[in-house]
């Protein structure tokens, strides 16, 4: 598909703004962008007279590899993007990432979010059916399964917890009743709180699940999802969009066909937005998860766009990344003083990185890594050494700093889970806590980083590249410069004190 | 934001049971949570006025046994009592208290002692989540702890304007149900990691080794001079929130909060006291925290679950558990604090009143939800009474139950909390903070004997 496209480059010249701001956004530049993602904007932007200023290259590159990979560039990967000077540099950049393993890591952890991939209370899914779960939805991502074989794969599944992971998506649930079986498949496939609906509705889709049942087996926490089997299956039932159609033999297989399938469906529109929003931090419907006609989309066309792109690729969650990365919508500036135009189409929303992403990122920067566990409940689970913690298969294993970030408990799956805000025990954590301190005086690797430079200006060059993915400015040089820390050895300590600054800057801390 | 509450549309006819399941309040609470509009909600109505301004909660995670500790049966024999086959006198007739704990015996008019605590649940989690919310573990929502709903009532929500956090733990966070449930992070405690026990009690965050104040100034300006990007979004929330975060972050580690966690400005001979160990360190520390106005210290004391070598860890612990809470309570009684702030000292649950003499245990207790031991003193609570019983055997409760929420629910009411109010500014009005009693939701009633 990416191949297709790029037949139909269009050479896009920014609209160059006075006074860009240095180093974030970019004076004006050449680049190449698909003809998917110049319609994207023009219909983002329609009826915007002045669209703000693309970010620059350091900001882009470093906004693309969180939103991606949930990672940050290296130094190095930093200083050769920068130093690139090929036009469509950012567009091969873009699709080196989607084909990075890093990828599925870190979409299955916002996918375990919201399937509430968690072995404890209250979910319950026990550590090895989570953990097998977790396995089959990051390699669902990693082989890009079209979406709506995603979908049908975990609404359909039968068999045991532990041998079909798919059907854990019916036990996490939260009950095994219908009612609550179609509550969950709303919520994550249409976007729709069940609790909303009209009662005939609620029962209506409930009939799909009515059908399911679980049976215990000699195996300690095994559970076998099956379907009743003997039930009419020519009877009627009521699709959310009013049309009857007969049961068959697993009515769950009738309502994943109309979700995927039919035009009065929200499952594409649904789908494109929940992206949207993991790249934004805001759906054009907001929240996400909360279809519903008195919450309607603000901008509609953007989001027919999406949609109908989502499910003419076939629900190819890639190509829909790409469109949108690739499109000057994506890669607006953030600073928000020169805008005039409204989000979310205006500008990138700046906001704070995920809990763990930057814990990763830290443990990237210092060379060090946190050690996971889970002795509740037994059997107990270790997690292999190094392991990041986008890749933590369980919700339940958590750590002091994760907490302190906001990983979200996975208690309902709804994305308003994930807190987003500052609190000022982030800060004491960041900036003065054992954990921070000791990963920095330990480091080799900036001890290392330290020894090689030759002066003040690269060692904070390299400090720069490795914590804000970009070079210092003059008058940053000049800061770095006048600091004058006390100790034994104030030239380790000036280091140590710009690196522990660099993570302390909301230029770290926030996506912008 | 202003709209959140519009954002939410609570229909009227939905039942409780459905608002449970689709987890919508705890989606309301959250948003809320965002811009902090709980905190424009009016405090829930006091059923009786507070005689409690502050609660420590010494959790003893992993069951203590209860027949070891606060209800011993010395005449049950060596089957079930081990070694541990007496019982002390205390300084009020007719309590009896394990060996172990002969401070605690000198203190009895102090404290009253709970035994007929029941929930019959036998998991850590569950049990834990139950004694610690105060609600049984059947509902789809997930409720704060009794530390979070403090934190709600009586801090910053409440006009709570001390630079101490309302809610601590002492020193690692107790897990999952230490925490905010549907409140959202929020009205989650803070926790101070570090060992008060050390020469410095390194408060994560707040006091870092080796770093001078000079040094921490000299920090400050550094990162405020390299700010280059945030000087562009004076007027971004996430922003505008990172800056006043930060300013309160070096209020404390620069002041207060430093202050009140430097416990060498004790005397030696109050440190000996408590018991130069984590604990009996911690149980000092949370007497500095109430005098300077937290509202809910958790001890986390951890290592009571005891499936092997119990009776070798019960020798080793319940000294140092029986030296700590001892002086605690002498010591806020000698600072004028012990009559405004609640103590409760207890596990999730109990253990196997017969001791597993066989392999693999070879001499090691179980869990036991059936009937267990709290000890509350304080904040209104009467010392030198005992409520309720076990049997003679410590297996069944023969008098008295008392159920999780019957404790909380009296703990609220001595806080002025109206344990029978639901959560503030919930669309719903069957959100409450102690469950409705009826159906599988049993009571004992709440602690009117001692109150």
């Amino acid at each position: 598909m990416a191949k297709l496209y790029a037949l139909f480059l269009i050479v896009v010249l920014s609209a160059v703004a006075d006074g860009a701001v240095e180093p974030y956004e970019r004076a004006a530049a050449v680049r190449m962008m698909s003809a998917q993602s110049a319609a994207l904007d023009r219909v983002a932007r329609a009826g915007s007279r002045t669209p703000p200023p693309v970010c620059s290259d350091a900001v882009f590159l470093r906004r693309v590899y969180l939103d991606v990979l949930g990672v940050l560039p290296t130094g190095e990967e930093a200083a050769a993007f920068l130093a690139d000077k090929a036009p469509e540099k950012r567009e091969a950049l873009i699709d080196r990432l989607l084909a990075r393993p890093e990828f599925a890591d870190y979409w299955g952890m916002k996918w375990g979010d919201i399937l509430r991939v968690k072995s404890e209370f209250p979910v319950n899914l026990w550590p090895n059916a989570a953990q097998a779960y977790d396995a089959w939805i990051r390699d669902a991502l990693r082989r890009n399964m079209p979406y709506s074989e995603f979908a049908r794969r975990l609404l359909t599944a039968t068999g045991s917890n532990f041998r079909v992971p798919e059907v854990n998506f019916s036990r996490a649930a939260g009950g095994h009743d219908p009612a609550s079986l179609a509550a969950s498949a709303a919520v994550v496939f249409m976007g729709a709180r069940t609790a909303n609906w009209k009662p005939a509705q609620r029962d209506d889709l409930a009939g799909f699940f009515s059908s399911v049942r679980f049976k215990k087996t000699n195996e300690w926490k095994e559970e076998i999802l099956f379907i009743e089997p003997g039930g009419d299956v020519r009877r009627s039932l009521r699709l959310p969009d009013g049309t009857d159609v007969r049961a068959g033999a697993d009515p769950r297989a009738v309502l994943a066909d109309w979700l995927i399938a039919s035009p009065r469906s929200p499952f594409a529109a649904n789908g494109a937005n929940r992206i949207w929003f993991w790249l934004f931090g805001r759906g054009i419907v907001h929240e996400p998860d909360d279809f519903r006609p008195d919450n309607p989309p603000t901008h509609p066309a953007l989001l027919d766009f999406l949609a109908k792109r989502f499910a003419e690729s076939g629900y190819d969650t890639k190509a829909l990344l790409r469109t949108i990365l690739n499109s000057d919508s994506y890669q607006a500036t953030s600073i928000s003083a020169l805008l005039s135009d409204k989000r979310p189409t205006g500008t990138y929303p700046t906001r704070r990185v995920e809990a763990e992403v930057l814990v990763d990122a830290i443990n990237r920067i210092t060379g060090s890594a946190d050690e996971y566990s889970s002795v509740i409940p037994e059997p107990f689970t270790f997690i292999p050494e190094g392991t990041r913690a986008v890749a933590l298969p369980d919700g339940s294993i958590t750590s002091t700093a994760l907490e302190i970030f906001g990983r979200p408990p996975r208690d309902t799956g709804l994305l308003c889970e994930r807190p987003a805000r500052v609190t000022t025990a982030q800060r004491l954590q960041l900036m003065n806590s054992g954990y921070i301190l000791r990963k920095l005086e330990k480091s080799r690797k900036l001890a290392d980083l330290a020894r090689s430079a030759k002066d003040v200006r690269s060692a904070a060059d390299a400090l720069y590249l490795e914590i804000l993915s970009r070079h210092p400015t003059d008058d940053e040089l000049a800061v770095i410069a006048a600091h004058e820390p006390p100790g034994k050895n104030p030239a380790r300590q000036k280091f140590l004190d710009v690196a522990w600054a660099l993570i302390n800057s909301p230029e770290f801390l926030f996506k912008h | 934001m202003n709209s959140i509450l519009s954002h939410i549309p609570f229909g009227a006819n939905l039942s409780r049971r459905a608002l449970f399941r689709y987890s919508f309040l705890t989606t309301a609470a959250m948003m809320l949570d965002r811009r902090g509009l709980l905190a424009a909600a009016p405090p829930a109505p006091a059923a009786r006025a507070a005689t409690a301004k502050a609660v420590i909660q010494i959790w003893l995670w992993g069951g203590p046994c209860h027949i070891d500790t606060f209800d011993p049966k010395p005449d049950a024999g060596r089957d079930f009592c081990g070694p541990l086959n007496e019982a002390l006198a205390t300084n009020v007739d007719g309590i009896r208290l394990g060996k172990l704990l002969p401070n605690l015996a000198g203190q009895a008019d102090k404290f009253s002692l709970i035994r007929g605590m029941t929930h019959g649940n036998n998991g850590h989690e569950t049990a834990a989540y139950m004694v610690q919310t105060g609600h049984s573990s059947g509902e789809r929502i997930v409720y704060p702890s009794m530390g979070a709903v403090v934190s709600l009532f009586k801090g910053y929500d409440a006009g709570y304007t001390g630079l101490i956090p309302p809610y601590i733990v002492l020193t690692e966070p107790q897990g999952r149900f230490s925490e905010a449930g549907f409140l959202g992070p929020r009205y989650k405690p803070f926790a101070t990691g570090g060992d008060p026990a050390k020469p410095v009690f390194a408060v994560e965050g707040i006091v870092a080794e080796g770093i001078s104040p000079e040094h921490q100034k000299m920090r400050r300006k550094l990162l405020g001079e390299l700010d280059s990007l945030g000087r562009h979004f004076s007027d971004d929330p996430g922003f505008m929130d990172y800056k006043k975060c930060g300013d309160e972050a070096y209020d404390m580690i620069l002041g207060e909060g430093a202050e009140v966690f430097r416990l060498s400005n004790e005397t030696d001979a109050l440190r000996e006291r408590y018991g130069r160990n984590s604990f009996g360190q911690s149980c000092l520390a949370a007497r500095r925290l109430v005098e300077r106005g937290a509202k809910y210290i958790t001890i986390n004391y951890k290592g009571w679950d005891t499936h092997k070598q119990h009776f070798q860890t019960m020798n080793r612990k319940l000294p140092e558990l029986d030296r700590g809470l001892a002086t605690l309570l002498a010591d806020l009684s000698d600072h004028g604090l012990l009559d405004s702030t609640i103590i409760w000292c207890g596990g999730e649950f109990g253990r196997t009143p017969r001791v597993q003499w066989e392999a693999p245990w070879n001499g090691g207790r179980s869990h036991y939800g059936k009937v267990f031991s709290t000890l509350v003193a304080g904040g209104g609570f009467r010392g030198g009474h005992v409520v309720g019983a076990s049997d003679a055997r410590g297996e069944e409760v023969a008098d008295r139950p008392v159920y999780p929420w019957d404790l909380t629910g009296s703990m609220y009411e001595l806080l002025g909390i109206n344990p029978d109010a639901t959560f503030p500014r919930t669309a719903d009005a069957s959100v409450r903070l102690t469950p409705e009693i009826g159906g599988d939701i049993k009571s004992g009633g709440r602690l009117a004997e001692i109150m």
